[in-house]
């Protein structure tokens, strides 16, 4: 059927492509043409255009291939036809970075990029850069460095736009054409003074100093091309930003006059330079603002977008000066151009006040059918922020989002529209029966396998805390009838959940899950009979820990873990103990995330491999250190710590990587003198009682620009945990050889010992702790109960005002993770409890409940469950 | 296509010839091509990789390439050896040191199957500097007189004042020509 479709398209396009099937072997021997004595420019121009299109079509050249086609190729250039020769040119650049031994074309292009043929020294230059090296650049940096002040502005812009390019290669080369680049921003010509200014800025780009002198001199002279000004605004703009100066600057006033401009794009990119910056008063933002607000109105579409747009990126950020806007977005929702409607509407969703809310979506379902995929996410993004703005509206919302699941759409659509009702319901109490109501509904119909599996997980979880259970089971079960087996298996696990939470229903999923044994899927059969194994236990704690929970470790390390294991059979039965606990992303790092996507339209690129956790990295690198390798599995890095000022000589900064008895001490050092060369780095430690240093791995060489890493390895006080958290005083000692700055090669063989003090390390408790995500507190810490010691001890936090702020410090400070959202206090209540839990090194879980007053300070209880009694007293006596 | 045009065709192919030439770095391949084509020769530079200059004498077409010489591009010299007529070897006659450098690249060459056939002419460049080999030393220190693969010639020259150059190609050119234009 779909090939039938295809065949009819084909048809539709009437043959337009001539190159459709072509083939690669085909035009490579065809291009052996190009060694003929004489050259048929028509043909090979035509050959050469085959040869880029399968290039362009993503076809791959292997380097042996490439490099016949390329020398082949190099034969044409005694042909003195343009085209062929401007078609060589492209072929060049193509094949540069396939071929072999490109740089033969070297003299052939130098030639032509200094000749006479004014049509060929653009195009020449660009090739030219393509192919050269580090290098060989310094053999071409006189003609670079000529052309850059090329009389002929396309001579002049190829050169400056490839110098940039060359950046990459050679940033010490390309730094000395600085002179060049200046005087071509003088230029007239507007793409010529505006590649300029690019390279210039790259050029300075690490030196903020250059760059302020910079700005300083070009916004008091008028640049003439526009283009160039808008870089200087952005240029500006991030110098103000990093600068934290005051608004009242040269550099405001040079943004503000920009508004002024007589072309409208630079006047765009000045309001939307004063928009976005961090700290702009209302005052000044006005004039911007209604800049923006002429541009909605503006017949150009182009403009109306980029208003709308900008708007649209700033509601959260400065909702009372888009709302002055609001009569003009209400204007746009009606815009021919769909883009610029949804924008709109969004942007009116965001600052709309709660009695617009359903006014507003009325307006959206008239259109929603009618504008792409990629729109409908933004106005699926603008709903989600609606709905934590107003829990009330929840109901007519969640309605409008399964209006939108049931109509058809793309995958990252319906994931988007199903992420939203799972943060309503995860947010809004209120919300979830009807959530997940709207969600079961969903998967009777839903053709992507990846969102039903992950909505049968979500119901797995949620359901069984709903009313009515069994209501829910109903829409697992007919997923088990009727999908494939992916979601076959998901469901089986989705149900196994219900049995394990209401003994009520257990007789039921017995019997379904006995059904679900006859399955013609492996993977669906046996888990059917592992939960029903399982189930049939009747333990509550082998629920727990085999139903409930998820795995904790990282599943890459795991898989290395058991493959080791596999490899070098051991008596030992494999423990799962040694496998690095998978690390939870941080609040922060999700919100991040949601704030990138939000509002805006942006293609996500090649999707990320399966993440790789720190520890896993850090594993990597230690384990290759001689010494390290036998501490046993990384328990836990720390965060950097910064034992320097960031701008001093030397910048050390610390990781601290936990070990089951030893923590490593990794110091990262940045030499930031020029005339330098250190050598023999390490770091001098007085360790606190009871630690003691097994041994140091100095680096032996710290040349300028460099960081180098030298290690201390220390053994954990034994048997004292109290002494585990302490402070360390270090200094970092090494021999200093004097050097020269250019060349870096010391001037003597002799150096001298020489010390720099170091900020006190301490090793503190969340050093020790990893965080681990529980998805069923409860049920652990009444398990605990009875395997477990208790420890409680009753605090007063008087430095905290709120109970958010006691939340964030305690989880910080303990390093352990917060379960069941407790880390989220609600609004306006005194009391709160934080349900913690993780595991300490070695293996020893903790659970910690802290029951949180707010009165005249926080007053906490907190009481810890653990395995050991030495870590739940240590817990309780640091927290002190 | 008519006879006559096949004919003529095949004419037009024959009057075109294709002379490689090499040599160590510094022979002097670049100046040679430049003085032929009557360009200034005052600033000649290391050639990185080729150039190609298409000439026209006594009627016939030819497409001179000149690959540079270092010895980080002779490798690159047997990308340029096929449908080679004539090989033009440039010899630094002033530069005694290198002479045995000299010989052995010119031997290999010459074992190549590719360039069998073609004429050889070895240009003894430099003549005008004090203490230059004469062409009959070269042909001695070259070991000239073992090839019996190639048609071969020396001739002094000297690109600089463009002594004899004229003579060694008319050489090259009437060898060609009586070898391959038979319909003449």
């Amino acid at each position: 059927m779909s090939s039938f479709k295809r065949d009819k398209k084909e048809e539709e396009d009437g043959g337009g492509n001539p190159f459709q099937n072509i083939e690669k072997t085909t035009v490579l021997q065809e291009a052996r043409v190009f060694n003929d004595t004489t050259v048929n420019p028509r043909k090979c121009t035509h050959i050469l255009t085959k040869l880029l299109y399968l290039l362009n079509q993503g076809e791959q050249l292997g380097a042996k291939e490439a490099t016949d086609a390329f020398f082949a190729m190099t034969k044409l250039f005694q042909s003195r036809d343009v085209i062929l020769r401007r078609m060589v040119y492209l072929g060049i650049k193509e094949l540069s970075s396939i071929a072999d031994d490109v740089i033969i074309v070297t003299s052939s292009l130098t030639k032509d990029m200094t000749g006479k043929e004014d049509l060929y020294r653009a195009a020449a230059i660009r090739a030219l850069c393509s192919i050269t090296d580090a290098t060989m650049l310094q053999t071409i940096e006189r003609y670079m460095k000529q052309a850059i002040v090329d009389r002929n502005s396309a001579v002049s812009s190829a050169a400056l736009v490839s110098s940039l390019h060359m950046t990459k290669l050679a940033p010490d080369v390309v730094k000395r054409w600085v002179n060049e680049a200046q005087e071509a921003v003088n230029s007239d010509n507007i793409m010529v003074q505006y590649h300029a200014l690019g390279l210039l800025y790259h050029i300075r780009k690490t030196d903020r100093l250059a760059v302020t002198k910079l700005v300083a001199k070009l916004t008091r002279i008028s640049l003439k091309s526009p283009y160039a000004v808008c870089m200087l605004i952005r240029i500006t703009a991030k110098l103000l930003e990093e600068e934290d100066s005051s608004n009242d600057s040269p550099q405001f006033e040079f943004i503000e006059s920009c508004l002024r401009h007589k072309s409208e794009m630079v006047v765009y990119e000045a309001a939307h330079a004063i928009v976005n910056l961090k700290r702009t008063t209302s005052r000044e933002l006005a004039p911007a603002i209604s800049v923006l607000q002429l541009f909605c109105g503006s017949p150009k579409p182009t403009l109306r977008f980029a208003a709308v747009r900008t708007l649209n990126q700033v509601a959260i950020s400065h909702p009372a000066a888009v709302t002055a806007c609001n009569l003009d977005l209400e204007n746009l929702i009606t815009d021919s151009n769909r883009s610029i409607a949804t924008l709109a509407i969004t942007t009116l969703l965001k600052t709309g006040a709660e009695s617009s809310v359903d006014r507003l979506m009325k307006q959206i379902a008239t259109f929603v059918s009618e504008i792409s995929d990629e729109f409908k996410v933004v106005v699926v993004q603008a709903i989600r922020a609606l709905a934590l703005k107003f829990p009330r509206k929840h109901s007519v919302l969640m309605n409008f989002l399964s209006a939108m699941l049931r109509d058809e759409g793309g995958l990252e659509y319906k994931a988007s529209i199903a992420d939203t009702i799972i943060t309503i319901i995860e947010d809004n109490p209120e919300a979830k029966e009807a959530g997940l109501a709207h969600l079961c509904e969903f998967i009777e119909d839903c053709e992507h396998t990846s969102l039903a599996v992950r909505i049968l997980h979500l119901l797995g979880k949620e359901g069984p805390r709903t009313k009515q259970p069994s209501r829910c089971i109903r829409f697992i079960y007919n997923r088990v009838i009727l999908e494939n087996p992916t979601v076959r298996a998901a469901a089986v696990s989705a149900m196994a959940q219900f049995g394990a939470t209401c003994p009520d229903l257990l007789e039921n999923i017995q019997v379904l899950l006995a059904r679900c044994q006859m399955d013609s899927d492996d993977e669906v059969r046996d888990r059917a009979t592992y939960y029903s194994n399982i189930l049939g236990q009747q333990d509550k704690s082998l629920y727990n820990s085999y139903i409930l929970e998820t795995l904790q470790v990282s599943i890459p390390s795991l898989e290395r873990s058991l493959k080791e294991y596999a490899q070098n059979p051991n008596e030992l039965p494999f423990d799962m103990k040694s496998v690095p606990i998978a690390t939870i992303p941080t609040r922060e790092e999700t919100e991040l995330d949601k704030h990138k996507s939000e509002g805006m339209i942006i293609s996500n690129g090649p999707t990320k491999p399966a993440t790789v956790s720190r520890e896993e990295n850090f594993a990597e690198k230690l384990s290759a250190i001689p010494g390290i390798a036998e501490l046993g599995p990384l328990f836990k890095s720390s965060d950097v710590v910064e034992l320097t000022e960031s701008e001093t000589e030397y910048f050390v900064r610390c990781i601290k990587h936990c070990f089951t008895n030893h923590v490593v001490l990794q110091f990262d050092c940045l030499n930031t003198l020029s005339d330098q060369l250190l050598e023999d780095v390490r770091v001098q430690l007085d360790p606190s009682e009871g630690y003691s240093i097994v041994t140091a791995i100095p680096c032996p060489k710290l040349p300028y620009n460099e960081t180098g890493s030298t290690y201390v390895v220390l053994k954990f006080p034994s048997n004292d945990l109290p002494n585990s958290v302490g402070t360390f005083g270090a200094v970092l000692k090494f021999i200093v050889k004097d050097c020269d700055p250019n060349t870096g090669l010391p001037d003597t063989d002799e150096g001298y010992d020489d010390e720099y003090m170091l900020e006190d390390l301490e090793v503190t408790l969340g050093d020790q702790i990893q965080k681990i995500n529980k998805m069923n507190w409860a049920a652990a810490w009444d398990e605990a109960a009875a395997t477990c010691v208790e420890m409680e001890d009753t605090y007063s936090l008087s430095s905290m005002n709120t109970l958010e702020e006691a939340v964030k410090n305690i989880v910080q400070f303990l390093g352990l993770q917060p379960a069941e959202r407790s880390d989220k206090v609600p609004e306006g209540k005194s009391t709160h409890t934080l349900l913690l839990a993780g595991m300490f090194r070695g293996g020893i879980d903790i659970l910690v409940r802290a029951k949180l007053a707010l009165s005249d300070g926080v007053t906490m209880q907190l009481t810890v469950r653990s395995t050991d009694g030495d870590v739940a007293e240590l817990i309780t006596s640091t927290v002190g | 296509m008519g006879f006559l045009t096949v004919l003529k065709k095949m004419k037009q192919k024959e009057k075109e010839m294709r002379i490689l030439m090499l040599g160590l770095d510094n022979a002097g391949k670049t100046t040679i091509l430049k003085r032929f084509n009557g360009e200034p020769i005052d600033t000649i530079s290391p050639t990185l990789g080729f150039n190609i200059k298409t000439l026209e004498h006594r009627g016939f077409t030819l497409n001179l390439w000149d690959v540079g010489g270092q010895k980080s591009l002779r490798s690159y010299w047997r990308n340029y050896f096929e449908c080679t007529d004539g090989l033009i070897w440039v010899v630094d006659s002033a530069d005694k040191r290198r002479l045995e450098d000299c010989k052995g690249e010119l031997h290999t060459l010459l074992q190549e199957e590719r360039l069998a056939g073609a004429t050889l002419l070895i240009f003894a460049n430099k003549q005008d500097l004090p203490g230059a080999c004469s062409p009959e030393q070269l042909k001695e220190i070259l070991e000239l007189d073992q090839i019996k693969t190639h048609h071969w010639q020396i001739a002094k020259c000297s690109a600089v004042t463009g002594e004899n150059l004229l003579k060694g190609v008319d050489w090259m050119i009437d060898d060609i020509a009586a070898r391959i234009f038979t319909l003449d």
